[in-house]
């Protein structure tokens, strides 16, 4: 079924004004898909009478519900394994200058339904006598309630658990309960979630490390130097920013600078090159 | 370019992973059971095996004990793809030698990505 143009504006501007998302043209065509279950759920017939009740008053928790099935919450473990073995040696760099503190704070801002830092929190467990004695403090954050909540429940369907996840993280993380699979305890305490915007204040206190891969895709080029303006405020000096591999900064934000032999990491600029910050 | 071998005594189930696969930049080789994927395994010499586990003459297990009795210049990857979705599979695959471990129904992401899991894509 094809959506009418209107309806698609009405729903991408309800999704921009909540979020700072716009839904491009790449993600147009799922629109209708993922409004899917909404319209069975309220019937409703279509993409065009869900844009209409969206505009009447009393429609707050249809609007929630539609901008949460806009978002796109694709993601899965270790995703970008270049990625993931790169991650270990910046963490270790940083964790050189961390050893009086023993402490590294890690955010993963946009972390969707929690696989990319449970991953990390995999990672660290897999070298558990190196981490020993120190702190991690892991947190993933997003915009969504829905994928919040299951970030912390940590309950993954068959599909979810299999991509991307080695067989022996599944069999040593996750317990099986029918089709779905549990996280451990003790892998869902070492990470934390909270709903938040990228373009509001970012979460308290100081990163040594945010990941931020295959977010600010999503958003308008203002917006994208808007979220990176907020997370070069948090960012510790000596920290590092990963975004995905077809992401940048360049252009967008002058507060981070390429961290040398590394794809998709950024560190802070020193402050003489910061000309462009918004908001400084 | 890499190449699979593809066993799974399912002609569905072998067209579907052969096209992902063929997607995915591999070669293709096709045996319809652990017997006809031991001869294959030898004139083939594919880097990965796609392996079901229940199949008639010879099944996925059986394949995987005979495997490891060849004598081969490079053993194969071999990742498991079958109904069989149970955490007691899984394991005793796993400790039988399967390098990783597919449960059915499965999409072009979730090979995709146990291919680079045993380095192969």
């Amino acid at each position: 079924m094809e959506i009418s143009p209107s309806a698609l504006r009405a729903l991408s501007s309800i999704l921009e004004e909540r979020t700072g998302q716009r839904l491009n043209e790449g993600r147009q065509w799922r629109v209708e898909l993922a409004l899917r279950p909404i319209l069975k759920l309220h019937d409703i017939d279509s993409c065009e009478t869900l844009a209409v009740r969206l505009t009447e008053p009393g429609s707050e928790s249809l609007r929630d519900e539609t901008v949460d099935a806009l978002l796109n919450n694709e993601t899965y473990f270790f995703r970008d394994t270049d990625a993931f073995s790169t991650l270990p040696q910046i963490i270790e760099a940083i964790a050189a200058h961390r050893e009086n503190t023993k402490k590294l704070k890690i955010w993963s801002a946009g972390c969707s339904t929690g696989q990319e830092i449970y991953s990390l929190a995999m990672q660290f467990r897999e070298d558990r006598r190196r981490w020993e004695g120190w702190t991690l403090d892991l947190l993933g954050t997003d915009i969504s309630r829905k994928a919040i909540a299951r970030g912390q429940e940590a309950v993954y369907s068959q599909f979810e658990i299999q991509r991307g996840l080695p067989a022996k993280h599944m069999l040593q993380w996750f317990e099986q309960r029918g089709e779905r699979w549990h996280a451990h305890d003790d892998l869902r305490r070492m990470v934390h979630f909270r709903r938040q915007n990228i373009l509001e204040a970012p979460p308290p206190g100081m990163f040594d490390l945010i990941l931020c891969r295959n977010v600010l895709l999503y958003f308008p080029a203002a917006n994208r130097s808007k979220a990176l303006d907020w997370m070069s405020r948090v960012l510790a000096p000596d920290g590092a920013l990963m975004l995905g591999a077809g992401e940048t900064v360049l252009g967008y934000c002058d507060r981070f600078e390429i961290l040398p032999g590394a794809r998709s990491l950024y560190r802070l600029a020193p402050p003489e090159k910061h000309q462009l910050a918004i908001g400084a | 370019m890499k190449k699979c071998l593809v066993v799974d005594d399912s002609k569905v189930i072998r067209k579907v992973a052969c096209h992902i696969l063929e997607t995915l930049d591999f070669t293709v080789a096709e045996a319809e059971d652990g017997s006809q994927a031991l001869e294959a395994v030898q004139s083939e010499s594919p880097d990965v095996v796609l392996l079901d586990w229940n199949m008639p003459v010879m099944d996925g297990m059986q394949f995987l004990k005979a495997l490891g009795e060849l004598t081969l210049e490079k053993r194969p990857k071999v990742i498991f793809c079958t109904t069989e979705n149970g955490v007691e599979h899984i394991r005793e695959a796993i400790d039988a030698g399967a390098d990783e471990y597919i449960m059915k129904p499965f999409d072009r992401e979730t090979l995709q990505s146990k291919l680079q899991i045993v380095e192969l894509g």
